[in-house]
């Protein structure tokens, strides 16, 4: 646990938006470490989808260094940008982001077949991760005959198909009801248990508050960065 | 992702909007249809002009020395006509001279022939072919008697009545009866029956069985051709090679026979079944190279309809890119996805158009007389270009979806 899984230093991200420059991020420093439970807040505008989007690879930043698993990943081109997606980061999206025409179980294996792993062998582990999610008796059934709830664990079991290093969640609970809320941050819960790192975008407090650690954006620059609770979940 | 994984992902996708899908590959099959048809239609065609039509019309290794070409398609010139009608008719002496000086061993048929009527009693057969010949006739013709004998050349030099008939008028004059002995009428003069040759089948339709054949020298030749000239000797070889030299020699022959100076135009013709289907050529010619400008005009139309379909696919699924991003899809990975969708979508076209088109071939090998053949190598052009035009039609859209920011695709509708 010497090395942490993110070391973020002087992240800087400017958008270029016709005369305007918006500077999203102004100067991040931030490390977090294997098998923490992150939550990154802030109000609308203080740059958390940037950092989301440059945390989870999709956006690469105008300054400073990103540390991603020993590699450093801001340079990156689009391709291996993608490798790197797919290899280390486990995505959880608000609107949950399934195929809608797939199968539970095909959406489970799509990261596998972009990393290039076997029928059967992809099989195996999307349904091992359905069943990590309990999901077991779905998996044949596709998103619209599952509930919101159902489908953010078909989400979750996607993202951890491929043994991520982070799964990063971005508003998981945005679309769900308080209770449905409530068991899906259950399973966040024993995944972090269980030694996963999970870094979690949202601006509800509640939902921050299952997280160990709370790092808050403003303007962006880390405003506040505290342990809410030990380490546990 | 692996080729036959996209393959796999392209046909689940196909399948799951299979009317729009179908409509959007109906350029590719129109098409490949067309191709497979028409190359089916031509082929048949070249194959069946080959072996029935010259073979039966005019014979293997035959060659005719005429006054004119037998057989003309398209316009012939009336100047033209009428300086064939000027030249000189090919008469017995004619026949005598090139039979009595060539070299080349082939086989001889003086030969004439018209339409007539021929009555058995009150039966009437209208519209028959009257052929005044020798007996070399039948061998060259390779006719097969199903009953008596051909007449012979001592019958030929005494101009006897005898006749031999095909199946058709057998059987419309003599239906039921043994027609051997039994006494014809050509013209009022009455002939005997001698034989009858077996069925020839039919040509275009037209029944290859109606005829009569007599000596030359019969009293009936009057019908057919004036006293000492005949229609073409007919001269058989025994192969391709016998056959060229052969037409070289009676060339020659009649040149000198006929005074012609060097450069001088030949006042006579031979017809080969080559110099007969030289219109069937053009025609064939002309569909083979129509072909190519009517099938790729159906293609370019195909492919567009598949390249607008794929660009609308790549707009409706912009999340879907967008989330196979996310999840690890590199740009070469979004682009073979839509690429091999393209090409499968229009290879399932031209498969389909291949179905299509086999089935027209028998369609119209079932309802006309034209024997439509598959070319295999029509099959094989048809998939490739099937496929090569959903992968040009599909290179754009999917370059499109790959070049697609995640982050934008995943905020898509």
């Amino acid at each position: 646990m010497s090395e942490p899984v993110i070391r973020i230093r002087d992240l800087v991200r400017h958008y270029v938006m016709g005369s305007e420059t918006v500077q999203a991020l102004r100067g991040v420093t931030l490390d977090i470490d294997r098998n923490e439970y992150v939550a990154i807040m802030g109000p609308s505008g203080s740059g958390k989808s940037t950092m989301m989007n440059v945390v989870g690879c999709l956006d690469t930043p105008t300054g400073g260094e990103y540390w991603l698993n020993g590699q450093e990943v801001s340079r990156l081109s689009d391709d291996a940008l993608a490798r790197v997606r797919n290899k280390e980061i486990g995505f959880v999206f608000q609107t949950f982001n399934l195929l809608p025409r797939a199968s539970a179980l095909h959406n489970v294996e799509l990261p596998l077949v972009y990393a290039g792993t076997g029928a059967r062998e992809r099989r195996e582990r999307a349904a091992h991760a359905l069943e990590i999610v309990g999901l077991a008796q779905r998996m044949h059934h596709r998103p619209n005959e599952l509930s919101g709830g159902q489908r953010q664990r078909v989400a979750i079991a996607r993202a951890l198909v491929n043994s991520p290093s982070i799964l990063l969640a971005d508003e998981p609970t945005g679309n769900l009801d308080s209770t449905t809320s409530e068991e899906i941050m259950g399973v966040f819960g024993e995944l972090h248990a269980q030694g996963q790192t999970v870094i979690m975008v949202t601006h509800e407090p509640d939902i921050a508050a299952h997280a160990a650690r709370t790092v808050v954006l403003r303007d962006g620059r880390v405003e506040s960065d505290r342990l809410t609770r030990d380490a546990a979940a | 992702m692996r080729w036959f994984e996209a393959v796999r992902l392209a046909l689940r996708t196909i399948r799951t909007q299979k009317l729009k899908s179908f409509f959007s590959l109906v350029g590719v099959l129109i098409g490949v249809t067309f191709l497979i048809a028409v190359v089916s239609i031509v082929t048949g065609m070249n194959r069946y002009m080959e072996d029935r039509f010259a073979n039966s019309l005019i014979g293997l290794n035959t060659f005719m020395l005429r006054q004119r070409p037998a057989f003309t398609t398209g316009n012939v010139p009336d100047d033209v006509w009428r300086s064939w009608m000027r030249r000189p008719r090919i008469t017995y002496a004619d026949a005598d001279f090139v039979q009595d000086r060539m070299t080349t061993p082939v086989t001889y048929a003086k030969f004439c022939s018209d339409r007539g009527t021929v009555t058995y009693g009150a039966k009437v057969a209208k519209d028959m072919e009257l052929i005044g010949t020798e007996p070399s006739y039948f061998r060259i013709k390779d006719y097969k008697l199903t009953a008596g004998r051909p007449f012979t050349a001592q019958e030929v030099k005494v101009g006897a009545r005898v006749v031999v008939i095909g199946q058709a008028m057998s059987d419309k004059l003599l239906a039921g009866i043994d027609p051997i002995g039994k006494e014809l009428r050509i013209g009022g003069i009455p002939y005997r029956i001698i034989g009858t040759v077996e069925k020839q089948g039919t040509l275009f339709g037209l029944s290859l069985d109606k005829f009569a054949i007599f000596p030359f020298t019969a009293p009936g030749r009057r019908m057919i051709c004036p006293i000492n000239v005949l229609d073409h000797l007919v001269i058989q070889a025994s192969g391709p090679t016998t056959m060229v030299a052969a037409m070289g020699e009676v060339e020659a022959l009649m040149r000198t026979r006929r005074h012609l100076k060097p450069g001088e135009e030949n006042n006579f013709y031979l017809q080969t079944s080559e110099s007969a289907l030289e219109g069937w050529q053009k025609i064939s010619k002309i569909l083979i190279t129509f072909l190519p400008m009517l099938v790729s005009i159906s293609l370019i139309v195909g492919g567009i309809v598949i390249m607008n379909i794929m660009l609308m696919a790549v707009a409706e699924r912009t999340r879907e890119i967008g989330i196979r991003k996310a999840l690890g899809a590199r740009r070469r990975d979004i682009l073979a996805q839509f690429v091999v969708e393209s090409a499968t979508l229009s290879a399932l076209g031209a498969l389909l158009g291949i179905g299509a088109g086999i089935l027209l071939a028998f369609v119209v090998r079932a309802v006309t007389p034209l024997p439509a053949a598959i070319a295999p190598w029509s099959i094989v052009l048809g998939v490739v270009v099937g496929v090569l035009v959903g992968v040009v039609a599909g290179v754009y859209p999917a370059n499109r979806a790959s070049k697609l920011d995640p982050i934008v695709a995943l905020r898509a509708e």
